[in-house]
């Protein structure tokens, strides 16, 4: 182990809270998560349950008048305690994130090649090293003629090829940390295959950490080393993959799984989990899964259950040790 | 007899966009109360093809019939037009963009049987109810804009107002691909108990293979516009005979998948 190496990136205690009446509960609350190095980390949940929230504050990105408690700390420095200049630097420099949707991430009315390059040339690379550069990083993502793709437009590549690009121009400043909210969710079964190869062999080569965001909890399973189970925006349930999909200690990750189709023979029909997430105009007492879990008991309603170390995870339900089966 | 005289019969389906050709000779056969997949990469044909079906695209060749009457030539009138609508029923992926945003969700299930069913007001209302009942949907979602609804309970809308027209087969193009892990087997949940009570027809169009496995019995592999393999839904995920469909499983996230694989499913492709 190498407990003493700075990791990729550390949440700790991580609370983002809308002003007033905006909400009756925190949008993040008690968020504490942690990827190396190297390592790939998968946070899955249901819609609305706070992925992309977290994801985003890893670049100092917030919603509107939101208050936060907790740190986030990105190569051994507080993300929340930077100041503008420094947040640029970080964005440059240390993090990259890869969005859902690659149009969103590159302005339509610029090559490519511009879009490619001004990160290098913000860091002072000279205008033509900057360009072999995005010519290799392009190859790398498997785009066939990289120096020709340099001159083109957004428009003119398929959202695969362009989610390449983006790819391409996150790994170019050489990150520590590689933060994908989602980023195949958009695109075909094939392509996404393609993109999660390209994705994955950068990452090891480079020794990138990466935070993988999906509700595919197939996809998780396939790449991500430990995975974050959120649930109405609190971390549940937290463990080696193999561990956390073969003995799901939480009944909500009981219930992702079962809900989730897989491809085998052997595979039970999707069972969806009963009911609906809770909002942000709802404030439950106790466990925030109560009312959709069938093993809910008197006082789950009343305590609200910790993040608590249950074998090598940790899982935030009163009956965690009690063998949950769904 | 009587039920396969009923079947959806397609037979050599061709379209072409200027010099591109995007179907091929499609041809199957769907049985009353059956389940066929179209799978196939973005691009394959799989929309263009359901298109046709529903009378939205017009066919370049092949013939589309539902127990004998053909489809495929131009409608002779209102009647004709109205009727070949409600034999085929669709549902789109974004229930965003196919409900009107002004219009409430029984006005919107009620306009359908207005416009295929001779009903008393109050009998439309009950059915109205019973449609919207059948998909989980209560009063206060029935007074509701589409905008104030969830996507799954859009869906559901979509849903609901496709059955409204009592059609022999209801088209789902990725009709769950944009929904949660949870609403989507709700979705499905649903779709199978449709297909149980009410016996129609189902074309599944998707690119998930994991979703095929479990609410289809055939399914048709789609590359460039055409058929490259088809057959029962088990037999070809379990033992794929194209190389084709081989990369399409071999795409498939799961535990201990390895994505290299797909690109050299890819590569001895050619
Ligand atoms: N800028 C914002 N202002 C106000 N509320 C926000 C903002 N961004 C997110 N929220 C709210 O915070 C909650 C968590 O949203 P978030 O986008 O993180 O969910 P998610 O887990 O990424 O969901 P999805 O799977 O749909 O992407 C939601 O209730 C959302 O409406
Ligand atoms: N209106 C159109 N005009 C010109 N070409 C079209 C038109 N509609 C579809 N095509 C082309 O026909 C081919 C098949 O498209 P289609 O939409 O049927 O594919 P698909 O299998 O549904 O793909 P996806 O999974 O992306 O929905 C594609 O090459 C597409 O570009
Ligand atoms: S604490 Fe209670 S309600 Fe919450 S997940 Fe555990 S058993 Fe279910
Ligand atoms: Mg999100
Ligand atoms: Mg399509």
């Amino acid at each position: 182990m190498t407990e003493y190496e700075t990791p990729a990136l550390e949440i700790d205690g991580l609370g983002v809270r809308l002003p007033g009446e905006q909400a009756a509960r925190p949008i993040l609350d008690g968020v504490t998560l942690r990827v190396r190095a190297g390592e790939t980390v998968g946070l899955v949940g249901e819609s609305g349950s706070g992925k992309s929230v977290a994801c985003r504050s890893v670049l100092g990105l917030l919603p509107p008048r939101a208050r936060t408690s907790g740190e986030v700390q990105v190569a051994g420095r507080d993300v929340l305690a930077m100041n503008r200049a420094e947040l640029a630097g970080l964005r440059a420099g240390q993090v990259a994130m890869i969005f859902q949707d690659p149009r969103a991430s590159v302005n339509p009315l610029r090559r490519v090649g511009d879009f490619l390059t001004e990160g290098l040339r913000g860091a002072g690379t000279p205008a033509a090293a900057a360009e072999n550069r995005a010519e290799e990083l392009l190859d790398a993502v498997g785009i066939r003629d990289p120096r020709g793709a340099l001159r083109r437009y957004p428009h003119q590549f398929s959202g695969g090829m362009l989610q390449r690009v983006v790819i391409a121009a996150a790994l170019a400043g050489e990150p520590a940390l590689l933060v994908a909210d989602e980023p195949t969710t958009a695109l075909d079964v094939t392509t996404q295959a393609e993109i999660i190869a390209i994705l994955t062999r950068l990452q090891a080569a480079r020794g990138t950490g990466m935070l993988f965001v999906t509700h595919d909890l197939e996809l998780a399973s396939a790449i991500c080393d430990r995975v974050y189970v959120m649930y109405a925006g609190r971390i549940v349930e937290t463990n080696g993959t193999d561990a956390l999909f073969d003995r799901p200690r939480h009944p909500y990750t009981a219930g992702l799984l079962a809900c989730t189709p897989h491809i085998e023979a052997a595979a039970a029909a999707p069972r969806p989990i009963p009911g609906r997430p809770v909002s942000l105009a709802e404030a439950p007492p106790g466990c925030a899964f109560a009312a959709r879990c069938a093993h809910a008991q008197p006082r789950c309603s009343e305590e609200t259950p910790e993040l608590a170390h249950h074998g090598d995870g940790l899982a935030a339900c009163h009956r965690a040790d009690e063998g949950i089966k769904l | 007899m009587t039920g396969a005289t009923e079947e959806l019969v397609v037979q050599r389906l061709r379209k072409r966009y200027g010099d591109h050709t995007a179907v091929k000779d499609v041809s199957f056969t769907l049985p009353p109360g059956s389940s066929l997949g179209i799978v196939g990469e973005s691009g394959s044909g799989k929309t263009t093809t359901v298109r046709m079906l529903v009378g939205l695209e017009r066919p370049d060749g092949g013939t589309i019939r539902i127990g004998g009457r053909d489809r495929s030539a131009p409608a002779r009138g209102r009647a004709e037009r109205l009727a070949r609508a409600r034999e085929i029923q669709m549902v789109f992926q974004d229930p965003y963009l196919s409900l009107d945003p002004r219009v409430t969700v029984g006005q919107c299930v009620e306009e359908v049987l207005r416009l295929h069913f001779p009903m008393e007001t109050t009998a439309r209302r009950e059915r109205v109810a019973e449609l919207l009942d059948q998909v989980g949907l209560g009063e206060r979602e029935a007074a509701a804009l589409p905008g104030k609804l969830s996507g799954g309970q859009r869906q559901r809308v979509a849903i609901a107002r496709a059955l409204a027209a009592e059609p022999r087969v209801l088209v789902l193009d990725e009709a769950v691909a944009a929904l949660d892990v949870s609403i989507q087997a709700q979705v499905l949940e649903l779709l199978g108990t449709i297909r149980r009570e009410v016996g129609i027809g189902f074309l599944f169009v998707t690119h998930d293979l994991a979703v095929v496995r479990h609410i289809t019995d055939e399914v048709m592999v789609l590359r460039e516009g055409q058929v490259v393999e088809a057959g029962p839904t088990a037999g070809i995920l379990d033992a794929p005979h194209h190389p084709y469909t081989r990369l399409l499983l071999s795409s498939v996230p799961r535990r201990g998948w390895n994505p290299g694989d797909a690109a050299a499913a890819r590569r001895s492709l050619g």
